[in-house]
């Protein structure tokens, strides 16, 4: 009986990385802690997470146990088919708060902006691997159209935020696969050059956003709202912060999107310094465990894949800790495993089941 | 093996894109080497981002957490000022003229309003909104301060409050709030006495900054504005409270954090009588006048009228645009506080001063007499200067003079004394100068000088001629008439003044201040302000012939078996220059009619009332005021009650018939 318990954990656990796993669930625990705050101890919010992380959960059991080459065969019509939604949007999408985003199925209303957060690197490290060997500068320059197709798609629908996350997703994968400094410092500075010119083709909105995050006092009751009272809610933690269930920035709803995209404000201002340095350790640690997996994963579309999922990971908890802390613009971007959010969250255990696949089949490939 | 990868190759970074497809890149282990360099690339900016993200940390909670400290509590912790309960005005007796109560307004928040039509038509629905709200509203608007809340309605019924507290959900912005209001339960009566309190402006404003109060009328929304309200208002305030409550980010209050009662403003309790005061209302019927009556020993001011008067409870939530036009554009002026701001001319009833000045200084004595021929000519002119007693009094002694009136006496007197030596007497009994009462606004008069001409006349539109004194203008001025301009508070002053033997008070309307804390009443002591220089026996002299006038004299007639002795002396005041012809009241229009003056004391022996009663075109002294004094005093002196207007007294006996009063 023991024997087969046993035989049957090895089985279950085969293919999982524990250290990922513990780091991910510590952080996801964190989320739920500050989500009970949040929410006002309110456990509803809690249940539905809860379901989402055994979604999460199963799904990265058993992504973690398909070899990654099995993997690859789904990116191409997975990415076809994400452009193919993007290109309905553009024409029968709904409109919602001013921005097409969303593309209404009957049965349910899907956002094929996240389907391409994953499907665009899958592609890419396909396409990089299919073609590993014989590498020119014109599958560069095909992998860059691949790549500003969907972002020209998501950025006219208006979603500036996403594009530029999925831009960046495509982007580490060039890097990964070898874009040449050269190229990668060109297009910095030509994009630093094109800053003026793209500005006025900017929404009205969007240039707000940018200007109020330079001063963010120019519009302290509307734009800069969000971001002045997430300051003040970190600020006001001091260094070990005002205690679990007693900010009052976020208990007196000073704080907007609390439970979502600024959920960071909520832990910063209870937990203080102490716990932001935890978390940022926590993230360091899961971010660096995705870089080894990356680093010794044995086929180009191994190593191209987890290593565009591992700097995503990181980009969404800089880009949102950025944001809330007040270092960069306010783009709606979920904290990752910790900003509530079923479908962020199963995305994110989706990525780490490639990782724990990458991890796991890495020696049966050399071999 | 490694050896195999030159380190240098480092240097050059990646194969370029012009370098793909080498032989170098198809190496899969010096692939690799490459690979894993650029993940460690990637890792360091990693560290140098969560690095960048700690330094923001560490500046945010320990750098700047003081700051953002204070924000947070800034944000949460509202101070909210807690009005203080205005001070109770009372009589003497301690009736009520003005309170506060508590009653239910509904308020918006017009910053907090999309469309303010709108919700005023749909608040209409489940509340009373008459036009006149809807005007005062968009009127408090106009002249609104920032964001505060303004009342549409104000003393919701219960019904309302429950009506709207249904409805609320659907007026974001409205609010029910219990606020205190005033009121004046006499309503007209002694109006410009206890005056009115309104919504605080600008100048008002000015003026809580010039006493460093700005901060105790926070939450404050009315102030005096007009009489005791005014005048007193420092002390009717009361200090204001404060309360502490921490609200969330929608503004509403959860919890109170700590409570700083307010202190109620102080009561006053005024000398006045109201029962007198309505008494002498009633007397006037809807004659326009003036009356004056103060307790001589003291300066207490015991009834003190003003007709027409207003409703000052139409003041309160600040008065509707009919109702003010009403007010303001009337002819009758009720707005007017006659006895402080109406200035007339005084007639006959200076004349008793000028005879104790004459005395005083010696141009004539008691028993002196002249000859009245019925006017009065300047040496060398041609001009006569009429008696009203055709054919004159004939022999006229000082006495004589009071009791009868007699003009052509005083001509002569002020044709032999010096305006200036006139003017310096006539000072001593307030003439010409400011009472001091203790309400504002009161004007000073003109008792002329050759200064004062000087001065009058000192614009570029006048020569020298018209700047110079006239011996004309001395004898016009003997009797009342000419430059001579004063308030019925100063006739009443001089009145008790004299009553009081030459010892004058500072008159005043509030006698006691009751502070509520410490339950402490302060009374405000009566203030000698000066004693006028006189001689026992000229003071006998002329207050022999004040009682001679009630009893045989002018107002004889109004005084007929009174029940205590009293001295008084009638007054006429020309409003419009006959420039020699006979007056004739019944063929005059009734706005050019001459004033009506009395003023009077009594008991004569020991005066414990002294008054002045002015009547707007009421004619003749004696017909119009005396009566309205008889009735004050009847009441005052023996309790007696008559209600309703004073009948104008029987016309005078035949032999007086022209008598200028």
């Amino acid at each position: 009986m023991t024997a087969f318990l046993a035989r049957l954990w090895e089985a279950l656990t085969r293919r999982i990385d524990t250290f990922l796993l513990t780091v991910a669930m510590a952080i996801v625990g964190v989320g739920l802690i500050t989500l009970y705050s949040a929410t006002d101890q309110s456990f509803a919010r809690i249940d539905n997470q809860l379901v989402s992380l055994g979604v999460a959960l199963v799904l990265m059991w058993l992504i973690a146990n398909v070899p990654p080459q099995t993997i690859a065969r789904v990116a191409l019509p997975l990415y076809v088919l994400g452009v193919v939604l993007l290109v309905g949007v553009a024409l029968f999408g709904v409109t919602v708060n001013g921005s097409k985003r969303w593309l209404n199925l009957g049965i349910a209303r899907i956002q094929p902006s996240e389907l391409m957060k994953i499907a665009l690197p899958l592609m890419l490290a396909w396409y990089f691997q299919k073609f590993e060997g014989r590498l020119g500068w014109k599958d560069f320059l095909l992998a860059a159209v691949l790549i500003v197709v969907p972002v020209y798609l998501i950025k006219r629908q208006p979603d500036l935020g996403t594009s530029l996350l999925i831009g960046a997703s495509g982007f580490y994968v060039l890097y990964l696969a070898g874009l040449s400094w050269k190229v990668i410092v060109g297009l910095a500075a030509l994009a630093g050059a094109a800053a003026p010119m793209v500005w006025p083709l900017l929404r009205t909105y969007q240039q707000e956003r940018i200007l109020t995050f330079l001063d963010p006092t120019r519009d302290p009751l509307g734009t800069g709202y969000h971001s002045t009272q997430a300051s003040i809610a970190i600020g006001s933690g001091g260094v070990t912060g005002k205690g679990w269930l007693n900010g009052t920035q976020t208990h007196l709803a000073f704080l907007p999107e609390r439970h979502t995209d600024f959920i960071f404000a909520v832990f910063g201002e209870e937990f203080g310094l102490v716990g932001n340095v935890t978390l940022l350790v926590l993230y360091l640690l899961l971010v660096g465990r995705g870089l080894v997996i990356t680093a010794n994963a044995s086929t180009l579309f191994a190593r191209l894949i987890a290593g565009a999922i591992t700097l995503m990971l990181f980009t969404y908890a800089f880009v949102n800790m950025g944001m809330v802390s007040g270092v960069l613009p306010v783009v709606g971007v979920p904290l990752p495993m910790m900003s509530y959010g079923g479908t962020a969250l199963v995305s994110l255990f989706v990525g780490l089941g490639i990782l724990m696949s990458v991890q796991a089949h890495r020696k049966l490939v050399t071999s | 093996m490694a050896l195999r990868f030159p380190f240098r190759a480092g240097k050059r970074g990646y194969p370029s894109v012009a370098e793909l497809g080498s032989s170098e890149l198809k190496n899969p282990e010096r692939q690799v080497f490459l690979f894993r360099r650029r993940v460690v690339v990637a890792g360091l900016l990693v560290l140098a981002a969560f690095g960048a993200l700690l330094a923001r940390f560490v500046y945010l909670q320990i750098v700047q957490h003081h700051h953002y400290q204070t924000m947070a509590e800034s944000n949460r912790i509202y101070v909210v000022p807690i009005v203080p309960n205005r001070g109770v005005i009372t009589d003497r007796n301690g009736v009520v003229l003005a309170q506060s109560y508590s009653a239910y307004t509904l308020e918006l928040q017009p910053t907090r309003i999309r469309n303010l039509d709108e919700t005023i038509d749909a608040l209409a629905t489940i509340v009373d909104v008459q036009p006149r709200d809807r005007k005062r509203f968009r009127k408090l608007l106009e002249e609104s301060r920032n964001f505060e809340s303004l009342p549409l309605r104000t003393r919701l019924t219960d019904e309302e409050v429950a009506r709207f507290a249904v409805n609320r959900y659907r007026f974001p912005g409205v609010e029910i709030k219990a606020r205190l209001f005033r009121q004046y339960p006499f309503g007209e009566v002694a109006s410009h006495v206890v005056g009115y309190i309104g919504r605080i402006n600008d100048r008002d404003l000015a003026r809580i900054a010039g006493w460093e109060e700005s901060a105790n009328y926070k939450g404050s929304d009315y102030i005096g504005k007009v009489g005791v309200e005014l005048s007193y208002e420092r002390e009717l305030h009361g200090t204001t409270g404060v309360e502490e409550v921490e609200v969330d980010a929608a503004g509403r209050a959860v919890r109170t954090l700590s409570r700083t009662p307010p202190v109620a403003g102080n009561d006053l309790k005024l000398s006045l009588d109201i029962r007198l005061q309505e008494i002498a209302e009633a007397a006037f019927g809807a004659r326009r006048g003036a009356l004056v009556a103060i307790e001589p020993a003291t300066g207490d001011v015991l009834a003190f009228v003003s007709r027409p008067g207003f409703d000052p409870n139409l003041f309160v939530d600040g008065i509707d645009a009919v109702n003010w036009e009403l007010l303001n554009e009337s002819p009758d002026k009720p707005l007017l506080n006659r006895p402080l701001r109406g200035a007339y001319p005084p007639g006959s009833t200076i004349k008793p001063f000028l005879a104790l000045g004459a005395l005083t200084s010696g141009k004539r004595s008691a028993t002196q007499t002249i000859f009245d021929p019925g006017f009065f000519q300047i040496p060398g002119s041609a001009h006569r200067f009429r008696d009203d007693k055709k054919g004159g009094h004939g022999t006229v002694d000082m006495h004589k003079s009071i009791v009868a009136s007699c003009d052509t006496y005083y001509y002569m007197l002020a044709n032999e004394t010096d305006i200036d030596d006139t003017q310096r007497f006539m000072t001593q009994f307030s003439f010409g100068r400011k009472t001091g009462i203790d309400i504002e606004g009161e004007l000073t008069g003109v008792l002329p000088s050759r200064d004062w001409k000087r001065q009058r006349f000192a614009g570029k539109n006048y020569r020298d001629e018209h700047r110079k004194w006239y011996l004309g203008d001395s004898v016009s001025a003997g009797i009342g008439q000419g430059y001579n301009a004063f308030t019925p508070i100063q006739l009443a002053s001089a009145m008790a003044t004299l009553a009081n033997d030459g010892v004058a008070f500072r008159p005043h309307l509030v006698k006691y201040i009751r502070d509520l804390r410490t339950g402490t009443v302060r009374q405000l002591e009566p203030e000698p302000t000066h004693t006028v220089p006189l001689r026992a026996e000229h003071l006998a002299v002329i207050k022999t012939a004040l009682v001679g006038v009630a009893k045989e004299g002018t107002s004889a007639a109004a005084f007929r078996n009174s029940a205590y002795v009293s001295g008084g002396k009638t007054g006429t005041a020309q409003v419009f220059s006959l420039k020699g012809a006979e007056y004739r009241a019944s063929q005059i229009d009734e706005r050019l009619r001459d004033h009506a003056w009395y003023i009077a004391y009594a008991p004569a022996d020991k005066p414990t009332i002294a008054l002045a009663v002015l009547v707007e075109n009421g004619g003749f002294g004696a017909q119009a005021a005396a009566p309205i004094a008889r009735q004050v005093f009847d009441y005052y002196l023996t309790g007696e009650k008559k209600a309703g207007p004073a009948p104008a007294a029987p016309a005078p006996p035949p032999e007086a018939e022209d008598e200028s009063d």
